[in-house]
């Protein structure tokens, strides 16, 4: 059967209120997960096993939030900001997500800023038409 | 982990799930200030044998080699209270395991009573903390806790039961 996207939003703010303790009503698709939903580090990895079960789906390493490999190359960032490469390596590696506000000023520490509860759900929606 | 709480363990199945158990005595002496004329085991303590309990299950599964470290209490989930005297059972099952983390689900039983429900998550942090370096010695195993495992015997397939010597 396959999913709606609202049926997957649904789900997934199922698993970020159980992940992170927050309320529904705070879950929506704008919401950053650092910012707006106070997640850490751990919460990631926490947030990649609930979707794995969730959703029946396998999340291989850094496919989601791919973030670490990028911020320790030298050619992809530059006095902590993205470089026109780095930018570029982001959109390959993550085109669940939307970069466009990012563009402008790619400070790196803004970041988290990209990792969105609407970015998941085009991930797992790609993820799901994809199985 | 440097200081043991739990006594033994009494199952363990290699990389899936492990029961240990711990004897809660009023010779302990934080009992008897938590509380006075009522003594309980602080939840605090009964989330730290379960972390113990779930905490050498994840090790084990890695051989030892990772430094394995409570990352995320994700659920503590509290339906009675431990007093002195109990014999608590502590049950944990290794939920995911992937090379950055583990994520595991246990209860807490004494008796047929149910104490806790009790997931948490572990992080093995030479792999996740964005290439941090830590001392080589693997200070989270050291042979004090090992103990725990001395009479208990894997079979040769390493995931059978690996029960204890009889009670």
């Amino acid at each position: 059967m396959v999913m709606s996207r609202d049926e997957i939003f649904q789900e997934v703010q199922e698993v970020l209120v159980d992940a992170l303790g927050v309320d529904d009503d705070e879950v929506t698709a704008e919401a950053t997960l650092m910012g707006d939903l106070g997640a850490e580090s751990i919460d990631f990895l926490d947030i990649v096993f609930r979707l794995e079960k969730a959703f029946g789906i396998k999340i291989p390493r850094e496919e989601l939030f791919p973030a670490e490999s990028l911020m320790n190359n030298p050619e992809f960032i530059s006095n902590g900001k993205f470089t026109e490469i780095g930018l570029a390596e982001l959109r390959d590696k993550v085109p669940h997500t939307d970069f466009s506000p990012f563009e402008n000023d790619p400070d790196v520490n803004k970041l988290g800023d990209l990792f969105t509860v609407g970015a998941i759900v085009n991930y797992v929606e790609t993820k799901l038409a994809a199985e | 982990m440097r200081w043991i709480w739990i006594d033994k363990f009494v199952e363990f199945h290699s990389a899936e799930s492990a029961v240990a158990v711990k004897n809660v005595t009023l010779a302990e002496e934080h009992l008897h200030d938590h509380f006075p004329g009522f003594p309980v085991m602080p939840e605090s303590l009964c989330i730290e044998a379960m972390a113990q309990t779930a905490g050498i299950l994840v090790g084990e599964a890695k051989k030892f080699q990772e430094k394995v470290i409570l990352a995320k209490i994700k659920k503590a989930v509290f339906f009675d209270y431990v007093k002195p005297g109990d014999t608590i059972k502590l049950e944990a099952t290794i939920e995911s395991l992937t090379p950055e983390a583990a994520s595991t689900s246990g209860k807490i039983t004494c008796g047929e009573k149910l104490i806790a429900e009790i997931d948490l998550m572990f992080s093995h942090i030479d792999q996740n903390l964005a290439g941090k370096e830590f001392p080589e010695e693997n200070f989270v195993f050291t042979e004090t806790f090992k103990s725990l495992l001395r009479g208990l015997s894997f079979d040769d397939s390493s995931s059978g039961t690996l029960e204890s010597g009889a009670d």
